[in-house]
C-alpha cells in the first residue's frame, strides 16, 4: 500500500520507532515529513531510525489552569541530524526547561497513538 | 538575509515601473471594538461601503475585489453576492493576516493592465461577539488545516509559536522581557489618541509584566485583542485618483514572501521572511527604512514589532529591543509605530493587515486627529500571517513622494 508521509511516520511511532527522512540524493535529513527534499528538490526520501538526541531550540511553558493538567511545556528540538521538531520535555517542571538544554527522545502515547517526548540527558551524557 | 537569493531583488526591479502608478483612492473602517449582533459580511459590506464612498464612486464602479475570510474558504463569492458586484478581476488569496497588503500587487498589476478600473480590498469579522467566534473557528481549523506534526504536543497556536521566537530573540540577543512590555506601552499610549481603538485605559510596563502569563515568556499584555471590526480600501490607477476627491495615497512599493508554515519549519525564529519581502518592496520603491515617516507593522504580539522593525532594516538584527526601550515607539520617540494603537491595543478581529494600510492612509492623508504626525509623507506597512508564516510589506506616500 502507498502510504503518504505523515501515514508513514505516525505508524512507526505507533511501533515504538522514531523515524525521519533523509534525501537519497543529497543526504540531508528531512523533518518534517513530506514528498520532496526541501533542499535539493529529489524524491524517493528514505526513512531512517533517528538518534533521537537533540538540543533545546527554543521552549516555552503554557499556562494551562490546574483542573485541565496545570502548565505544560512546549519546546522545539534541534535534532542532532541537522532538522527541528515541535516536543515536549519531560522530567522537569516546564519552567526548568532551558534553551541549550540536552535531550534524548522515546516514543510516548497519546490517545493510543505515539509521539516522540523527551527528556534531559543525564549528566556526562549519552552519545 | 543570506537567506534572500540575489535574483529575488532582480524580482523587485521587475515591478520598479509600477511604482505609484495605482492609489489607494479611499479606506473606511466600520464596527471596530465591540459589534454585537454583527457578522462578519455585515461588518465587511458596511466597511466596502464606506470606502466607496470615501473614494467618490459607487459599488456599480467597483470592477476588481479582493477578500478573503479566516471561516471560509469560497469566500469571495458570497461577498460578490452581497456588494451586487460583477468584477473582471477576482482574488481570494488566503495567507493568514498579511492577505490584505499582499492583494495589493496582483491588483496594481490588473489596474495597470486594464484588466479592471477599481479594486476593493476588504474584510470583516465578529469574531469577538458572533456566535462562531474565534474559539469555534480555531477548532474547526484543527480539522480542516490540521497540523499533525505540532496539535499532539497541545501548543495553544497561534500564541505559543509567538512565545517560543520571543523566548529564542531573548537568548540570542539579551532582549529583555522590559523591552517586550515596551511595545504594549507605547501601543497603549497611541491608542489613549485614538477614539477608535478598543482599549484605552493607562498601561504601565510592570503592569504587562505582572498581567496573566499565557505562554512565557508572553503574558496576556503581550497578546493582540480579540475584536470585531471590519476594513476596506479603493484602488484605482493613480490618474483616475487624482480626479477623485480625497488625497491620493501612492502605492511606491509590495511585495510577499512566505517561508514556511509551522512553526517548527521556521528556519531562524529570529529572523523573519520579511527580510525579504521589504527588501523586495523597498527596491521596488527605491527607498529605504531611513526614509520612511512612520511604520505600522502587524503587532499580533510584542515581540512582532521587535522583529519587524529589525527585518525591514529600523535597526540591526537583535537591536530592537533597544530599539523600543524608553519609550522609542511611543508618541514623541524616534519612531511613531502603530499610531492607531495597533492590534495590541486598537482592533484585531483576526487579521489585521488591513487597519495597518487604513491607519497609513490616514496618516498620509492628514486626517489622524490627536495622533496625527507633523511629518507625513511616508509610512511602510508590513503585514504577517499564520505564526510568522508570511510576510508582506507595502511602502505608501503622497503625491510628494513620487
Amino acid at each position: 500500500m502507498q502510504m503518504s508521509a505523515q501515514t508513514h511516520y505516525q505508524a512507526e511511532l505507533d511501533a515504538g520507532r522514531f523515524c525521519i527522512q533523509q534525501c537519497p540524493a543529497c543526504e540531508r535529513h528531512v523533518f518534517a515529513p513530506r514528498e520532496l527534499c526541501p533542499h535539493c528538490g529529489a524524491g524517493g526520501l528514505r526513512w531512517v531510525r533517528a538518534s533521537g538526541l537533540g538540543t533545546v531550540y527554543s521552549t516555552s511553558t503554557i499556562a494551562r489552569k490546574q483542573d485541565a493538567g496545570g502548565n505544560h511545556n512546549v519546546a522545539l528540538i534541534d535534532l542532532d541530524e541537522g532538522v527541528r521538531m515541535m516536543s515536549r520535555v519531560e522530567g522537569l517542571v516546564p519552567e526548568a526547561v532551558t534553551i541549550g538544554l540536552r535531550v534524548q527522545a522515546h516514543v510516548g502515547q497519546k490517545d493510543g497513538r505515539g509521539l516522540v517526548l523527551f527528556t534531559p540527558v543525564a549528566q556526562g551524557g549519552a552519545a | 538575509m543570506s537567506r534572500i537569493p540575489p535574483s529575488h531583488l532582480d524580482a523587485a526591479a521587475v515591478n520598479r515601473g509600477l511604482r505609484g502608478r495605482v492609489a489607494i483612492a479611499g479606506a473606511a473602517t466600520y464596527g471596530c471594538g465591540e459589534a454585537p449582533g454583527m457578522d462578519d459580511m455585515t461588518l465587511l459590506v458596511r466597511a466596502a461601503q464606506a470606502a466607496v464612498a470615501d473614494a467618490g464612486l459607487t459599488m456599480q464602479d467597483i470592477d476588481g475585489l479582493a477578500t478573503c475570510s479566516v471561516n471560509a474558504s469560497m469566500w469571495p463569492m458570497p461577498v460578490i453576492e452581497h456588494l451586487g458586484i460583477n468584477p473582471t478581476y477576482v482574488d481570494g488569496t488566503m495567507i493568514g493576516g498579511s492577505s490584505f497588503i499582499a492583494h495589493l500587487l496582483p491588483a496594481i498589476r490588473a489596474l495597470e493592465a486594464g484588466q479592471c478600473k477599481a479594486v476593493l480590498v476588504c474584510y470583516g469579522s465578529a469574531q469577538r461577539s458572533a456566535t462562531f467566534g474565534r474559539k469555534e473557528s480555531i477548532a474547526a481549523r484543527r480539522f480542516l488545516d490540521p497540523q499533525p506534526y505540532e496539535f499532539p504536543y497541545e501548543p495553544v497556536l497561534p500564541v505559543t509559536a509567538y512565545a517560543l521566537a520571543a523566548a529564542r530573540h531573548m537568548h540570542e540577543f539579551g532582549t529583555t522581557r522590559r523591552q517586550l512590555a515596551e511595545v504594549a506601552v507605547a501601543a497603549r499610549a497611541w491608542a489613549q489618541k485614538n477614539p477608535e481603538a478598543f482599549m484605552r485605559d493607562p498601561l504601565s510596563i510592570d503592569e504587562v509584566l505582572a498581567a496573566r502569563p499565557i505562554a512565557s515568556p508572553l503574558t496576556v499584555r503581550d497578546c493582540c485583542l480579540v475584536t470585531d471590526g471590519g476594513g476596506a480600501i479603493v484602488l484605482t490607477r493613480a490618474e483616475r485618483a487624482r480626479d477623485l476627491p480625497r488625497p491620493p495615497v501612492y502605492v511606491l512599493g509590495n511585495a510577499t514572501a512566505v517561508w514556511h508554515r509551522q512553526i517548527s519549519c521556521m528556519p531562524d525564529l529570529t529572523t523573519t521572511a520579511a527580510a525579504q519581502s521589504g527588501a523586495q518592496a523597498f527596491a521596488m520603491a527605491g527607498m529605504r527604512a531611513a526614509d520612511m515617516d512612520m511604520a505600522q507593522v502587524y503587532d499580533a504580539f510584542t515581540i512582532n514589532t521587535i522583529l519587524f522593525l529589525e527585518d525591514l532594516g529600523f535597526c540591526a538584527k537583535g537591536e530592537g529591543g533597544a530599539f523600543v526601550q524608553d519609550g522609542g515607539i511611543a508618541p514623541g520617540g524616534r519612531l511613531a509605530v502603530n499610531t492607531n494603537g495597533g492590534g495590541l491595543s486598537c482592533v484585531h478581529p483576526g487579521m489585521y493587515g488591513i487597519f495597518a494600510l487604513i491607519e497609513a492612509v490616514r496618516q498620509l492623508r492628514g486626517e489622524a486627529g490627536a495622533r496625527q504626525l507633523p511629518i507625513h509623507r511616508t509610512a511602510v506597512v508590513h503585514g504577517n500571517g499564520g505564526t510568522l508564516s508570511s510576510q508582506s510589506t507595502a511602502i505608501l506616500g503622497t503625491f510628494d513622494t513620487l
